[in-house]
């Protein structure tokens, strides 16, 4: 496999010791086994994700992407931006396709971004890090490389919503996206088939509006469990802090007993691709992953 | 807004609220409102919005709680026959009555969304800690203690994962370039104020 490279921006969430700092762990030892290349923007920002538009209004919004991309065009030129938060690839994505479809606010982003010193372009692709796996890459180059496949362990893929909407993969349905599916049998496990594939688990409200939230989050587990699984995987952070964290929260008001570890493909792919769990970041779960770490190379 | 006979109300969202120029091409089909995870929980749903809108009810729906429960899932969005933005229409709409001050009293997503836009304006990069401290301690200093210690058992468990890191509050992440940045805002803030100025 040719080594690949790519302007890589992780997000505010997969810092050290933010919360999603496993998925930025397992990115990292992941892309080492696939020998792939990530090319850190410096001095990237927040992307706004999608609560800032009510302070933040429109074209400061946009702004905060603008800049990334810029520095991202000025570092990393003729490289794909790619990010693994779902929040931050829809942002920029978006404000990308905003900027480039409408002059004036190109022009007012560029206003702005001046005094910061920079310049908006547009040349490079915004893409996110499942697009790679599975465009870049492929499903059977990804299988060939795996070492320790993921043996009867029934995964439930949770793809949520904004890896999958508005944008989602070329070719996917809305509705019944297959690629992380596709991506946990090449990694030799079981993805078991449910019906809350894509059920919103109430994104940032699950801070302002907690009973509504955990109410989806709740028919998002039971679904999986009903179905078999033993393990929920996810593209996105956000979905993952929400699904994983608030078990006990959910237990405690519907009289469940919820214990089931929440991870990312990253970790998936680590782990059959011959890495330690401590490589996949599974010491960082809340609720252990404890079948995926006897499987992990000792 | 000048006097005119035809709605002002329609031309002041087509004008001044983000997309709101897509207002006038909703169908009443209604796949949105059956789309939406927190349907059970809006006063209006999208399609009455925008006829609300076609209407000229500025204050009901100014008023109205109903695009503060948009989760930004885009299920409307992928949905809808018309192709209409709705997620940002609805977020268009929230951010118009947060800027004239007529949103609904404590409402918490606004609360939440103003802490989260404040917090990341500040160093260029969201410091989790402030963020989760902001939202317990939103009701005083008693009540914070009483949520935060209602909440301690997910906070210490991040905190043992090192999914969380009590220093942020003294030494957080941030961008190296803060001048920069913030000139930056100030400057997209002043655009953004003269392209879609307030009522």
């Amino acid at each position: 496999m040719a080594k690949k490279t790519y302007s890589f921006y992780p997000g505010c969430s997969s810092q050290t010791k933010a919360s999603s700092f496993n998925y930025l762990t397992s990115t990292k030892s992941m892309c080492n086994l696939l020998d792939i290349e990530l090319k850190e923007v410096p001095d990237w920002n927040c992307c706004g994700a999608s609560i800032g538009y009510a302070e933040g209004g429109e074209l400061p919004r946009i702004t905060l992407s603008a800049r990334n991309i810029a520095l991202s065009e000025q570092a990393n030129p003729g490289m794909d931006m790619v990010a693994t938060c779902a929040a931050c690839w829809l942002s920029t994505r978006e404000s990308k396709e905003r900027m480039d479809h409408n002059t004036q606010m190109r022009n007012d982003a560029n206003e702005a971004l001046k005094e910061a010193g920079l310049v908006y372009q547009g040349t490079q692709n915004v893409r996110h890090m499942a697009e790679v796996l599975v465009e870049d890459l492929g499903f059977d180059e990804l299988k060939k490389g795996v070492k320790n496949p993921l043996r009867d362990l029934k995964i439930a893929g949770y793809v949520g919503c904004q890896t999958n909407r508005p944008f989602g993969l070329a070719g996917e349905s809305f509705e019944n996206p297959v690629y992380l599916d596709n991506i946990i049998e090449a990694m030799g496990g079981e993805a078991v088939p449910y019906d809350q594939k894509v059920t919103c688990c109430g994104g940032a409200l699950a801070f302002s509006e907690p009973e509504k939230s955990q109410k989806q989050i709740k028919d998002i587990i039971e679904s999986a469990y009903d179905h078999g699984a033993e393990m929920i995987v996810t593209p996105c952070p956000l979905c993952q802090a929400n699904v994983e964290i608030y078990q006990g929260e959910i237990n405690k008001r519907y009289g469940t007993k919820f214990n089931i570890p929440v991870a990312y493909y990253s970790q998936l792919i680590t782990v059959a691709y011959g890495g330690s769990a401590q490589d996949a970041g599974l010491d960082s779960q809340l609720i252990r992953a404890t079948k995926l770490e006897e499987i992990a190379k000792k | 807004m000048s006097e005119n006979y035809s709605n002002s109300f329609l031309r002041e969202v087509e004008e001044r609220v983000e997309e709101g120029h897509w207002v006038k091409m909703c169908m009443q089909c209604g796949v949105c409102a059956g789309s939406c995870p927190f349907g059970p929980h809006w006063a209006h749903p999208p399609q009455e919005i925008f006829m609300m809108i076609r209407a000229g009810k500025r204050e009901e729906v100014l008023t109205s709680d109903s695009m503060w429960m948009c989760t930004s899932c885009y299920n409307c969005v992928v949905r809808c026959p018309r192709k209409l933005p709705i997620t940002h229409i609805m977020h268009g709409l929230a951010n118009y009555a947060h800027r004239l001050g007529i949103a609904p009293k404590g409402q918490p997503t606004e609360h939440f969304a103003t802490l989260f836009w404040n917090n990341l304006a500040e160093t260029g990069r969201v410091n989790e800690l402030k963020l989760s401290l902001g939202i317990y301690f939103r009701d005083g200093f008693s009540q914070g203690i009483k949520n935060a210690m209602a909440m301690q058992s997910v906070g210490l468990g991040m905190l043992k994962a090192k999914r969380l890191n009590p220093f942020e509050l003294f030494a957080p992440h941030g961008v190296k370039d803060k001048s920069g940045f913030h000139a930056m805002l100030k400057k997209a803030r002043e655009i953004e104020d003269r392209r879609k100025p307030i009522a």
